[in-house]
């Protein structure tokens, strides 16, 4: 990545090079969402609320989090109607 | 070179179509609304090659715009009054990412209570959002600095947006002689835009990074810089454009009548040119009085001014539009200039002609004996219906 120091290094427009799926959110991440498929009855609730697009979908249709962008904000679990997400602290 | 009896808002339109506009976008809203259905028939009927974007609404408008001129486009778009209140937000953005949209505004008042007519407060509420301003005084300077305003943008030393506005009704819907440049004359002129310093096809790369405060101001400075330098390239823009054309309106501070008055009145668009009259009337009864016509508002014409200063001993600001509890917004930009100056004339600021009521003859000329002969610290409302008495 290029080294910017002081105005003249900078490009004329702020722009960005790299796409933003480079930013690995996860390290804003306190709590992670732990999925009970037990109870999970794959309505995708979760997936729609994420606000981060980090919900996705195994073979069988299950949510898994994508846990290099999950921040840890609990929407998915405050939204999910059968109870199946819990919030566990981060070691 | 033809001559059309064209409205303001058709010169804009004219002006667009000789950039060869490639994207324009816009949304209705009086008394904008005739310059983009006339750009609308342009493209309709193939006169014009460009995109024309339906949105709905202006906020929408001027991010098609910005997301075109990003990648390398001409784009042109219009509005007035509430839907330019309306793209506040995507004004800074275009600033921001140094794309050179290019705008007409026609000036009109703000609500409440609704009105349709002109003053300046639309545009004076977007001075910081990193835009060049023009105030157009005649249908013919509007066509000639629209074109203008294109090249200015675009310049590689600028690369900054660019307003230009007419006053409502007095020049959008009011028909005048326009000198109308051949294509070929505005293609040498104006030249298909350089690849765009933003964005490029191909190329993996995005608008709306992230800047911590280690660079945000560095980011600014590169602004500010900008429309510094578009100071000196406006006037070699000028000076090919009367080359071509034969018409030079002036630079950023045109005056009249100035060289040896001792009194000036600083004025906006169109109460110019009836102020012209009262000069006029008023050297005839031996008073020195003269005129500067802030032209450009940003960049704001500063050393003009100082050089101004040094040789008159009264200046009063003529302003359409009032900034609550300080003054009259162009008066307090005078004012700015000037104390930082070495040269400190008496300055006094007269408010007229909001929402439309006629700056006439009249007023201008009350606006012009009060400044000789009084000093007052206060922004005087010419003309105010009050039971109270004036200050």
């Amino acid at each position: 990545m290029t080294k910017y120091e002081v105005e003249e290094d900078l490009p004329e427009a702020p722009i960005a090079t790299t796409p933003s799926d480079v930013i690995h959110t996860s390290s804003w991440r306190t709590f992670r969402p732990v999925i009970d498929l037990k109870i999970c009855t794959k309505c995708n609730v979760c997936w729609k609320f994420c606000p981060d697009d980090a919900v996705a979908f195994d073979g069988e249709g299950f949510p898994v989090i994508r846990l290099d962008y999950c921040k840890g904000c609990a929407i998915c679990a405050e939204e999910c109607k059968p109870k199946a997400i819990t919030m566990v602290k981060e070691e | 070179m033809v001559e059309l009896v064209i409205s303001g808002n058709y010169a804009q339109s004219y002006a667009a179509k000789l950039a060869r506009v490639q994207v324009a976008s816009a949304y209705p809203i009086t008394p904008q609304t005739s310059i983009v259905e006339k750009i609308a028939e342009f493209v309709a009927s193939g006169e014009l090659q460009a995109e024309f974007i339906k949105v709905e609404s202006e906020h929408s408008a001027l991010q098609a715009c910005i997301s075109a001129a990003a990648l390398g486009a001409r784009t042109y778009t219009a509005t007035s009054s509430q839907g330019l209140l309306l793209m506040h937000e995507l004004l800074h953005w275009a600033a921001g990412a140094r794309t050179p949209v290019v705008m007409g505004v026609v000036n009109r008042a703000v609500a409440p209570p609704w009105s349709i007519w002109t003053d300046h407060t639309d545009t004076m509420a977007q001075r910081d959002t990193g835009w060049i301003q023009f105030y157009g005084e005649s249908n013919q300077e509007v066509l000639d600095t629209t074109l203008m305003a294109f090249r200015l943008a675009e310049s590689v030393e600028v690369r900054l947006p660019a307003m230009v506005t007419e006053d409502a009704f007095y020049l959008s819907h009011t028909v005048e002689p326009v000198d109308i440049p051949s294509q070929e004359q505005v293609d040498a002129f104006l030249p298909p835009r350089e690849q765009s310093s933003t964005l490029q096809v191909g190329t993996g790369m995005r608008l709306g990074s992230f800047t911590g405060p280690d660079l945000y101001m560095e980011f600014r400075h590169k602004i500010a810089r900008a429309m510094a330098r578009a100071r000196d390239v406006f006037l070699e823009v000028e000076d090919d454009y009367a080359r071509m054309t034969g018409r030079n309106h002036g630079g950023l501070l045109p005056t009249y009548k100035a060289d040896d008055a001792d009194t000036v009145l600083v004025t906006m668009g169109t109460a110019t040119t009836t102020a012209r009259g009262v000069v006029d009337a008023m050297r005839a009864d031996g008073h020195r009085v003269g005129l500067a016509k802030l032209r450009t508002f940003r960049p704001f014409p500063t050393q003009e001014l100082r050089d101004l200063a040094s040789q008159v001993d009264r200046i009063g600001v003529l302003d359409r539009s009032f900034t609550f509890g300080a003054a009259g917004a162009a008066f307090t930009e005078v004012a700015g200039a000037l104390y930082t100056g070495p040269h400190r004339p008496l300055l006094r600021d007269f408010v007229a002609g909001l929402g439309g009521r006629d700056v006439t003859e009249v007023t201008v000329r009350e606006a012009f004996l009060d400044l000789l002969t009084r000093d007052a610290p206060e922004s005087q409302w010419v003309e105010l219906k009050s039971r109270q008495e004036a200050p």
